[in-house]
């Protein structure tokens, strides 16, 4: 293949190339969490907090806000209740003020982002009606698949309406992710407002007990099209209406979020797109101007990725403390609990096989990809969290270990130059992949095993758990997959979640700072 | 990189264990309700019995304004701009002291503009003001605009079919459109169409948008609209093999330009990002010459915008910004950064959703739309 753009002239991506030289701070696109990081770093072992080390970090915080995109007012407010907290009697009382700053941060954003998650209730008179309702874009009808789904899994039967009369096909696709989810969708190519109100008819007849009425994108601003939104949502008269709102969003969420919600009285927002970089500050402009809750949150292309929202998971997401909540579900789901505790022993007694390994793979795939999950989970440094993780490289690995004989796999040692050609032959690699694999794992297994030792040592020695799997499994298992937790909690009391290994083998900084107890 | 993601899967692995652990220990002696099903409907009986409309009678009424007049930028503008114009003028009047500078730095930020730019902004007309003899307030505005607008000026913002002036050989050259989800790809692509059919310009799309339910058959309906050839492939085809396809079939036409849909996708998932690549370099595998790649960015974006910028720009270099819904009250501040940090300048503004609403960028129109 040619390369038919190398002629061109000062191409962007030396002018890339050129603004990275210039601007070699990675700061400027880093997350609001690590934002946080770098400032409580700093904070971190001063005994006592000066006026000015207070300014200094809420002109940080406020700085880290505004660059998460919310809103300027909003940040202003947020920064405004921090001080009033920081500098009162509460800081003075506080035996490590920058654990306290931490505290309080987090509790400003978490109660900004909306306290309680909302729950949902079902009309005493079927249907349960939900109004969509939106700015071009941000993801409405995807969504009104996504949250069928949702429904579907909580056992209801909804019904989709497809009111988007005006973008080209918008009734196209909502059929189309119906089929997916296996839903039947209502729409007919007369008026948006005559369909909502047929809508409702239908549903009854056919014994629907939800109906989710995906709207045209509208902008604000035009009076015409709020109007007609307004009397859908007359017609429909919607048990809840939802904004859907892109978390890509910059200041002018909050002006969206306002007219929306002047015209449709909104019970509350999904906010779609988190599965990207952006920092979401949207959320918190809409929550504090709109005041009504983010009730789910869209992370994905796939109609799973979807789930209700939690304030407290976005806030201590949003100061670098790992999503742990949302971790453990995907775990509960994917995972058989006994054989994970299983492999979580194996890995620090040091017998983990490349079975084992695949084995757990298989599992952890069912999570989603690599690189979210370890964007949720705690502690992980900045560096670790920026190493991109492709999924892809998990096939890879996967077509290696499943080219190797059961033999192989129990002992990679019998690996020899021949048998590495051939695996690597069976799995269209390179026999070079198949000893960095081999490398790799014996590394990592060294790793894990001097992890579990020193957690050992240091926590009670008589700990060590027997050589007997077999015995291990019942009531050493479960004591073993506690020893992680148990670890925790010397440097972090709530959240047992610093990654020793981690640390430890990649030479990587420390997690992030210890916090308080609630 | 293997390695890392060899501790990952540990990692997750070892965590996981524990917390499963942990949440069955807290949960001992819990019993967990299961949903009531009782009422579940057997979905088939359901869809049996429900008429859903022809898909094929399905009239979209979506504005097709073939008459109506180009709408100049100010006039599209105007509306959503009056209230900054009065928060602004407040600002203005009076001596310039500490709070102007203030107000300035926020009423940059409010549009999007970001910390950083807006600060450099701040700075460089402050360095103007104190090297002469500005007194009054009222004047910084114009000083203001004076800046943002040499920030923005000097790009060529024309959009190029010139196939030679990129290496490449006689055939037809494809104009490739990406971003992420929801910014009017699609869209921007079907009123081009009609702008560059009204041009005189032969016309050929590829419905690269294999993923999205329905999104070839939106881009048909603009094909149809400017009667234009399509070429698509199914629903979760190989994008490149449609954008190929595109192309010859545009090469055997004789057709000037392929117009190039694809997914949209964010910038963070580093598969898809390289999907787009391919998808750029099999554009150009037969007779087809890439000689725009435009990204397409949401006014309503924020400071992310900055990063969809960079890493579009790394993965299929982008050779210019469609920036679409300026005609809601977002201001699309974030231009200005990609402007000034990456290169990378807007050609053109969607300021609708009429067929005709697609004009050229203007940085004077704009910036003057910023302060009215």
């Amino acid at each position: 293949m040619s390369e038919p753009s190398s002629g061109e002239p000062a191409g962007c991506k030396a002018i890339l190339t050129d603004w990275r030289r210039r601007y070699p701070d990675p700061n400027m696109f880093e997350t609001l969490s690590d934002r946080f990081d770098e400032i409580f770093s700093r904070l971190r072992g001063r005994g006592k907090l000066t006026e000015a080390d207070v300014d200094d970090v809420l002109r940080e915080i406020r700085l880290a806000l505004l660059e998460a995109d919310v809103n300027l007012d909003v940040a202003k407010n947020l920064v405004g209740r921090i001080r009033e907290r920081s500098v009162g009697e509460e800081l003075s009382k506080a035996l490590n003020p920058a654990q306290q700053v931490i505290k309080i941060v987090l509790e400003e954003l978490t109660t900004s982002l909306g306290g309680e998650a909302m729950k949902i209730t079902y009309a005493s008179k079927p249907p349960t009606v939900v109004l969509m309702a939106g700015l071009q874009g941000a993801g409405k009808t995807t969504n009104t698949g996504k949250l069928a789904q949702w429904f579907k899994k909580q056992g209801r039967n909804p019904l989709l309406v497809g009111a988007d009369l005006q973008r080209p096909a918008a009734v196209e696709q909502l059929r189309t992710l119906a089929g997916q989810v296996g839903v039947p969708v209502f729409s007919e190519p007369t008026d948006p407002v005559d369909v909502a109100s047929k809508a409702i008819a239908e549903a009854e007849r056919t014994g629907r007990d939800v109906v989710i009425v995906d709207t045209a994108g509208r902008l604000a601003i035009d009076e015409a099209l709020m109007e007609q939104v307004r009397q859908i949502s007359g017609q429909v008269q919607p048990d809840y209406t939802f904004l859907v709102i892109d978390a890509m969003t910059g200041q002018d969420a909050v002006n969206t979020a306002k007219a929306f919600n002047d015209t449709l009285e909104l019970d509350g927002v999904i906010l779609t797109k988190l599965d990207g970089d952006a920092r979401g500050g949207a959320a918190l402009s809409v929550k504090e101007v709109v005041g009504k809750p983010i009730t789910f949150a869209s992370t994905g292309e796939k109609l799973d990725d979807f789930e209700t929202f939690h304030p407290d998971r976005l806030a201590s997401r949003i100061l670098g403390m790992g999503d742990v909540e949302t971790l453990i579900e995907k775990a509960e789901e994917a995972f058989e609990a006994e054989q994970a505790e299983e492999a979580a022993a194996r890995l620090m007694e040091g017998t983990f096989t490349l079975d084992d390994f695949l084995e757990q793979m298989q599992q952890i795939k069912k999570m989603g990809p690599i690189g979210n999950l370890m964007g949720m989970m705690p502690g992980i440094p900045k560096e670790a969290r920026d190493v991109e993780i492709d999924d892809r490289q998990i096939a890879r690995i996967e077509g290696i270990i499943r080219s190797m004989t059961p033999a192989e796999r129990a002992d990679p040692d019998l690996i020899d130059g021949s048998r590495r050609q051939r695996i690597a032959q069976g799995a269209g690699m390179q026999p070079g992949d198949v000893k960095n694999l081999l490398d790799q794992f014996t590394q990592m297994r060294k790793m894990m095993k001097q992890f579990a030792g020193f957690g050992t040592k240091k926590q009670n020695p008589k700990n060590r758990r027997g050589k007997n799997n077999k015995k291990g499994k019942q009531k050493g298992g479960r004591r073993k997959g506690g020893r992680v937790t148990e670890k925790g909690p010397a440097a972090v009391p709530k959240s047992p979640l610093t990654l020793p290994g981690l640390e430890a083998g990649e030479g990587l900084p420390p997690g992030f700072p210890s916090l308080p107890n609630n | 990189m293997l390695l890392a993601t060899v501790i990952a899967i540990a990692a997750i692995v070892m965590i996981s264990a524990s917390f499963v652990v942990l949440r069955r220990e807290r949960n001992e002696g819990l019993t967990i309700d299961p949903p009531d099903l009782t009422d579940v409907v057997d979905i088939s009986d359901v869809l049996s019995g429900i008429e859903v409309a022809d898909t094929d009678s399905i009239v979209e009424s979506e504005p097709v304004l073939d008459d109506a007049p180009r709408p100049s930028f100010r006039d599209r503008l105007a509306g959503a701009r009056s209230s900054l114009s009065g928060f602004l003028g407040g600002i203005f009047a009076g001596g310039i002291d500490p709070g102007t500078w203030e107000a300035l730095e926020e009423a940059l930020i409010r549009a999007d503009v970001g910390v950083a730019t807006s600060t450099e902004i701040m700075e460089a007309v402050k360095a103007k003001v104190e090297a002469g003899s500005v007194e009054d307030a009222a004047e910084l505005p114009a000083l203001v605009k004076a800046e943002l607008v040499e920030r923005l000026s000097g790009f060529d913002r024309s959009l190029s079919t010139d196939v030679a002036a990129v290496g490449g050989q006689p055939g037809p050259a494809v104009w490739l459109f990406v971003g992420v989800n929801g910014v009017g790809k699609t869209t921007t692509i079907g009123k081009l169409a009609k702008r560059e059919v009204d041009a005189g310009t032969k016309i050929v799309l590829a419905a690269g948008d294999t993923f999205r339910a329905a999104a070839a058959e939106q881009l048909t309906m603009w094909a149809e609209r400017s009667d234009v050839p399509i070429v698509r492939g199914a629903e979760g085809a190989d994008p490149s093999s449609v954008v190929f396809d595109a192309v010859e079939s545009a090469n055997a036409r004789n057709a000037d330009v392929v117009l190039a849909d694809t997914a949209g996708r964010l910038q963070t998932k580093t598969n898809l990002m390289e999907e787009l690549s391919k998808v750029r370099r099999v554009a150009e595998k037969g007779t087809g010459t890439v000689t725009e790649t435009l990204l397409v960015i949401d006014a309503t974006t924020g400071q992310n915008g900055m990063s969809q910028a960079e890493q579009f720009a790394d993965a299929v270099d982008v050779s210019g910004v469609v920036l679409t819904k300026l005609d809601g009250s977002a201001k699309g501040g974030i231009v200005v950064a990609i402007h000034t940090e990456l290169g990378v300048p807007v050609k053109l503004v969607g300021l609708g959703e009429g067929i005709n609403d697609l004009v050229e960028f203007d940085e004077v129109e704009f910036v003057d739309a910023l302060f009215e």
